[in-house]
């Protein structure tokens, strides 16, 4: 049996011409992989006909960094160190997902002090994210303001995670039993000062850019994904969320201590660009009120159970575990074979597994629209090539 | 998690998966010519639904001259997990596509293709995803070696 393998050269070329009428001839238009919607370095290639689009072609691969090979021989204390550089948006979620998977195979308990600490760390992270890709959004869609108060936020919530955590944008704080240090004397009272004042820009948010008409047009009824693609294409987050799939792991299988907090899952109710939007931004009100139950009741004790520098030895196995990160579901496969280092590590990115739907997405639409859609999708490359 | 009765389930429809005890979750080892069969009926059967392929990925058992290939399946209906696995021959490491029952599969097994060397047999548009198409070997392989890439720690 032989099994044939394709280059990408025959995957594009020779265009075909179309067989409707004499005067079309459909051609390619290669995006990026400096492209400012591919908010970092992805090459994609678009099949057109006139201005319709009629394939998509991703072509991943320039920040390809082999962060699975490099975990071979790195234990899972050094590896975390690592995660951050995939999504660097959800720095913290990537090192709690792997501290997560160390932990369940290595059975590590973690203190309450810790999960809490965890917990509204990832949720300011989270935040964070989102006003990052809510200005980012209005960026690629014309409206540069939007960026600049969506950075404005950024900042502020940065600032607060830089005291604790030492670090802006790669951040390592979260590793296997607890965290790396404890808060700043500072973080509870900055953290309250902060909430009511997002809370407000949030407001602000959908004043200066949710009513826009010219947003509205971009957004409502264009790419269109139903919930039952939305599942066997694989997304997750906000994107299945979008579509009408209410999937959240903090809530079907909380870890931390989302448990304790009450908060609510949005979902949309048609899958376009439009419920990707405005799922997030409800998320972002969300997360407040996750942080809002939390900030007042962190507990006293230890913030570490596993001494630090030493080795956690990962247990012969094959383990799974996964957490939600501001853009889905971060699955980390663990292979163990007694060592300190795991014989095979594997990390099932949220963005590798939204990208893809943008094949089926794009087609049909105008060249304008893959812009919109793909910044609804807020993929992150770094998270896509590892 | 009910994970034994799913087990249980399973191998009332394909006597030949074998259980795998040091999984962390309800695990099955298949052999590979019953792979896709038995993948078709646990996406169909609503008793299972397992409607999405959360992750694909492969495990080089270079000692054994083995390659794993392993599926974490989620069912959006049920909200339970199984993973399922099979062995092939590292040096013909041939297993069916799986592409047509879940979209994903298509780009998870490209991947899989391109750092492992799994050949997907029916894959529409089998090629390398992350690497450029004239790469040597596949790095994700415990013999690979490049000698200007690669260090390994001893």
């Amino acid at each position: 049996m032989t099994v044939t393998v394709h280059t990408l050269h025959d995957r594009i070329s020779p265009p075909t011409g179309a067989d409707s009428s004499l005067q079309t001839q459909e051609y390619l238009i290669n995006m990026g992989p400096q492209h400012p919607i591919a908010h970092g370095s992805l090459r994609i290639i678009l099949r057109m006909d006139g201005e319709t689009i009629r394939e998509v072609i991703p072509v991943p691969g320039f920040v390809h960094r082999g962060l699975e090979k490099m975990g071979e021989n790195l234990t899972s204390l050094q590896f975390i160190h690592l995660t951050d550089r995939m999504d660097y948006l959800s720095a913290l979620m990537n090192n709690w997902a792997v501290s997560k998977a160390v932990e369940k195979a290595a059975g590590i308990e973690v203190t309450q002090r810790a999960q809490y600490i965890r917990t509204i760390m990832a949720e300011l992270m989270r935040l964070q994210s989102h006003a990052l890709w809510w200005g980012v959004l209005g960026m690629d869609l014309g409206a540069f303001t939007a960026f600049l108060y969506g950075f404005r936020e950024r900042e502020v919530i940065g600032k607060i995670l830089e005291e604790t955590i030492g670090a802006r944008l790669t951040m390592n704080y979260i590793i296997p039993g607890g965290v790396m240090s404890d808060l700043h004397p500072d973080f509870v009272r900055q953290t309250k000062e902060v909430l009511p004042y997002m809370k407000k820009m949030i407001d602000e948010y959908d004043v200066l850019l949710s009513g826009n008409v010219i947003l509205q047009e971009r957004l409502r009824n264009i790419g269109i994904l139903s919930g039952k693609d939305a599942i066997g294409y694989g997304c997750t987050g906000p994107v299945l969320r979008a579509s009408g799939v209410p999937w959240d792991l903090r809530k079907t299988e909380p870890y931390g201590v989302y448990d304790k907090v009450d908060f609510d899952v949005p979902v949309g109710s048609v899958g376009d660009n439009w419920d990707r939007y405005y799922v997030r931004m409800e998320e972002m009100r969300q997360s407040i009120r996750i942080i809002e139950q939390l900030i007042d009741n962190i507990p006293e004790g230890d913030i570490q159970t596993v001494k630090y520098g030493g080795r956690i030895k990962i247990p012969a196995g094959t383990y799974y575990d996964h957490l939600e990160t501001a853009r889905g579901v971060l699955g980390v496969t663990l292979v163990g074979d007694g060592t300190d280092k795991p014989y095979r590590i594997h990390l099932r990115s949220p963005n590798f597994n939204n990208l893809w739907v943008v094949t089926k997405l794009a087609v049909g639409w105008r060249i304008a629209d893959i812009i919109a859609i793909q910044s609804t999708l807020d993929l992150v490359i770094p998270d896509i090539d590892r | 998690m009910a994970g034994l009765t799913q087990i249980e389930d399973i191998r009332r429809i394909e006597p030949a998966a074998e259980e795998r005890p040091d999984a962390d979750r309800p695990a099955v080892m298949v052999p590979v010519d019953r792979l896709h069969g038995l993948m078709q009926t646990l996406r169909d059967d609503q008793a299972f639904a397992f409607d999405m392929l959360l992750d694909h990925t492969a495990i080089d058992w270079h000692t054994d001259g083995d390659i794993e290939v392993i599926y974490q399946l989620f069912s959006t209906l049920h909200g339970q997990y199984v993973q399922v696995s099979a062995k092939v021959p590292r040096d013909n490491p041939v297993v069916p596509t799986v592409c047509d029952l879940w979209p994903i599969a298509q780009w998870q097994e490209r991947e899989a293709y391109d750092l492992m060397g799994v050949l997907y047999d029916n894959h529409p548009d089998l090629r390398r995803l992350f690497l450029e198409d004239d790469w040597q070997g596949f790095p994700l392989r415990k013999d690979y070696t490049d000698e200007d890439m690669l260090e390994r720690s001893k």
